[in-house]
């Protein structure tokens, strides 16, 4: 390995290669040896995998950066002990989610869902659309969206982007009939 | 005396090899001799001399002298050196060295250490390099409790406390340790593995003298079935428990014998919980042991209550933290519940030592809690709180002598919201600091040389800088100014770990300046191998290096030769040795062990090689070398 190399040169080189393949996977490293195999096959490091692969699958979640480079093994030095117990908090933290109330004009009773299972506007509106199709009637009518924001307005959904809506948005409520026609209007 | 020490030693000499010689009526040999009263140690501390016999000769005397003397030595680095004198003093120390240190269990085997030392009362063994808390010594290495604990279950049936580092410890040792010692009192176990709680349960049902009980951050693993409650194990009557800790064993726990326990533990002093134990259940504990001193808190927050349970008032909590009014100690809230951390403000003025660093506390909840903290002298933290919440412990803590600030994101690329500010506020605030481990992403040299001339105290300096390869974040230069003018300015450092862009020129600086670092940890530095020169030719007291991910080859390996006995250990792990080198380190030193190894279920191939640990023995290649291992 040639002595007077810079590393931080090779990294800003590495940052703007361009190359095929998903993210996470790259080719061989060149010669500056380092740790990408685990050496302890544990149930713990099983678990570090899956919550970096679910991490990077989790839309806007992951940085680009975490995707491409190889963690390595045992840096930062930080003990399995404690990478361990943030996991298990982090997990809890994942676990509590993000439950909104959601309303329908007609419905005699509320339901609520978990923002973070959904990766997008798409996903929330066919959620909601099995949701309350019992409550659809005969009338199968047209109807928005709508939520309740931090500052108590009642906001279209799907203006925004989703990162921005998720933490914004403190109840939905779906409205019918005319008056969903009349406050859409030209804009749909 | 040593003249004197000298000569009889001659006639003992004579005497032990000529068995037709011999008994206590000669002039020139000693009544008794050393041989036959090193056989227990009640016999060495009665008097000597009976009416019936004549006086003892004046090297037994001097011999019996000494070891009440010696008796006093409590460092065992002056027991070494006591030690070194002549026959007499090693014999005389050896009998009354009560606790043992052993630094790598394989630098001695059993059999020699307790053969030395007959009377040791206490056992401290330290097994697994440090490199293995981080996953890069293959599962199976060794470093076992077992042949240990076999050995002085035969040797000292008095043995009194056993603390052990890195090792692997089986249940089944646990219960031959809680069988064989009937005054054993202090169990340390810290980072180690192989037990569950079945072992627990053996030491709490059998140690009938238990006094302490502390697992620290220990791998305790049990299937799900095997879980036994160990905690009710305890005798029944009263306890002589003064410290019990099980953060480490992540199983709920049986409450309500928890709960009785403590109640009838009077010495009880330090009670840390795990995880499982919610902030009501606390309650009750601290109200039961209000003498607490060290207190670690558990969850600190409501996990579901139970049925009809009304969930807990901060203000009845803050009650009990009034009432300790002992308590110095402070640690857990592992998953703190922001709204019950002012319940602590009543004990803030007392605590010496509080550790956040497994809550994700921001700047705004910790500031209220560190600005009543005038006395705390060790501070565990995360970096959640960021440089903000730093200033406000610089700003009250002025006699802090430790810190530690963890990342809540261990990864290169997280985003770490303390930096180079950080360091500086501290630097200005405390400038008794002794200690510092510094989990960073941004950092400068100027911040380091400013805390080098501001906190002239420090002997324990570890920055890392997550990412690796960083420069200063302001020039884009290599950190090697900013570690140079720590071991230039902080004449005390003996520990030191670096981090970040770094060059040879660093190791230049340590080599020069760090002449008293005992412990060096490299990882993703150096150019070449002058580095690796530079540090075992300049830094005479190095004990222990720790190195990885460096381009250091054979030459630089070969460069510690003269040194490499006068050291715990040297561990190197994907740098640029080859088998050729460390063969040739093996040869030339033939009472080092040198151990080379690949990953687990990898055979050694090539001639490079991935890991070497080598180290000083004097029983030279242990006997449970794994497959994956090589001693060359």
């Amino acid at each position: 390995m040639d002595g007077g190399v810079g590393y931080a040169d090779m990294d800003a080189l590495k940052a703007t290669e361009l190359r095929l393949g998903l993210p996470g996977s790259h080719p061989p490293e060149k010669p500056l040896p380092t740790t990408t195999t685990t050496a302890r096959p544990t149930k713990r490091s099983l678990d570090e995998d899956r919550a970096a692969r679910r991490e990077t699958s989790e839309g806007g979640r992951a940085t680009s950066a975490r995707a491409t480079k190889a963690q390595v093994v045992g840096w930062p030095p930080i003990r399995s002990y404690r990478k361990n117990s943030f996991q298990a908090m982090k997990a809890t933290a994942e676990a509590a989610g993000l439950y909104v109330k959601v309303s329908m004009d007609g419905a005699p009773y509320l339901r609520k869902i978990d923002l973070e299972v959904y990766k997008g506007y798409r996903e929330l509106r066919e959620a909601l659309e099995d949701m309350f199709k019992c409550f659809e009637g005969c009338k199968g009518s047209e109807y928005a969206i709508t939520y309740e924001d931090k500052d108590g307005d009642l906001m279209l959904v799907g203006d925004v982007p989703w990162e921005m809506f998720t933490s914004s948005c403190k109840k939905l409520r779906i409205i019918r009939g005319a008056e969903a026609i009349r406050g859409l209007g030209s804009s749909q | 005396m040593t003249e004197d020490c000298d000569g009889e030693e001659k006639d003992e000499e004579t005497r032990r090899w000529s068995p037709g010689q011999g008994g206590s009526s000669s002039s020139s040999s000693r009544g008794g001799g050393s041989g036959t009263s090193a056989s227990s140690p009640f016999k060495n501390r009665c008097v000597r001399g009976r009416v019936d016999q004549p006086p003892p000769f004046s090297g037994q005397v001097l011999e019996n002298v000494l070891e009440n003397v010696l008796q006093f030595l409590p460092c065992r680095r002056d027991r070494n050196a006591s030690s070194l004198v002549c026959r007499s003093w090693y014999r005389a120390e050896a009998r009354t060295r009560l606790e043992l240190f052993i630094g790598n269990c394989y630098a001695v085997s059993p059999a020699r250490a307790l053969g030395r030392f007959r009377c040791a009362r206490a056992l401290v063994l330290k097994g697994r390099p440090r490199f293995a808390d981080f996953n890069l010594v293959p599962v199976g290495w060794g470093a076992r409790f077992s042949p240990w604990v076999a050995a002085m279950a035969a040797a000292y049936p008095w043995l009194e406390r056993v603390c052990l580092k890195r090792m692997t410890v089986s249940d089944a040792d646990l219960a031959l340790l809680a069988r064989s010692f009937s005054s054993f009192r202090d169990l340390t176990l810290i980072c180690c593995d192989g037990f569950g709680t079945p072992g627990l349960a053996a030491v709490a049902e059998l140690c009938r003298n238990l006094r302490v009980l502390d697992l620290i951050e220990n791998d305790v693993e049990d299937e799900d079935e095997e879980v036994v409650d160990w905690i009710s194990r305890f005798p029944e009557t009263d306890t002589r428990l003064e410290s019990l800790s099980f953060e480490c064993v992540n199983c709920p726990v049986n409450f309500a014998a928890l709960e009785a326990l403590v109640a009838r533990s009077p010495s009880l002093r330090r009670l840390r919980v795990n995880q499982h134990v919610s902030v009501g259940q606390l309650r009750c504990l601290m109200v039961r042991a209000p003498q607490l001193t060290h207190l670690g808190s558990g969850s600190f927050e409501t996990v579901p209550v139970a049925d009809g349970a009304a969930e807990l008032d901060v203000a009845e909590l803050e009650s009990s933290f009034v009432a300790s009014k002992s308590l110095v100690c402070l640690s857990g809230f592992r998953m703190v519940a922001p709204e019950y951390l002012p319940a602590i403000y009543p004990v803030c003025a007392g605590l010496v030592s509080l550790n956040l660093s497994y809550a994700m506390t921001t700047a705004e909840q910790l500031k209220p809690v560190i600005l009543r903290c005038h006395n705390l002298q060790t501070f565990w933290v995360l970096d959640t709180v960021g440089d903000e919440g730093l200033r406000a412990a610089a700003k009250t803590c002025k006699h802090l002598r430790e810190l530690r600030v963890f990342p809540f994101e261990a990864t290169e690329d997280s985003e770490s919201a303390v930096s180079d500010a950080g360091l500086v506020a501290i630097s200005e605030g405390c400038q008794k600091l002794r200690s510092i481990l510094y989990f960073c992403q941004r950092m400068t040299n100027a911040a380091v040389v400013t805390m080098s001339k501001n906190c002239q105290d420090l002997v324990v300096f570890r920055l890392c800088i997550m990412g690796r390869h960083r420069p200063d974040h302001i020039t884009g230069e290599p950190m090697d100014e900013g570690f140079g003018a720590i071991v230039m300015n902080c004449k005390k450092l003996t520990r030191l770990a670096v981090s970040g862009l770094l060059t040879d020129k660093v190791f230049e600086y340590i080599a020069k300046y760090g002449k008293l670092v005992r412990t060096l940890s490299v990882a993703f530095a150096g150019n070449s191998d002058l580095s690796l020169r530079y540090v075992l030719e300049g830094c005479h007291k190095l004990q222990k290096l720790e190195i990885r991910d460096s381009p250091f080859g054979d030459a630089g390996l070969l460069s510690g030769i003269h040194h490499y006995y006068n050291m715990r250990f040297l561990w190197m792990n994907s740098c640029k040795l080859s088998l050729r080198g460390c063969k040739e380190v093996a040869q030339r030193l033939p009472r080092l062990v040198v151990e080379v190894f690949g990953d687990q279920n990898k055979e050694l191939d090539g001639d490079a090689v991935e890991k070497l640990y080598l180290y000083r023995s004097l029983v030279g290649p242990r006997d449970d070398v794994p497959s994956f291992v090589k001693i060359l």
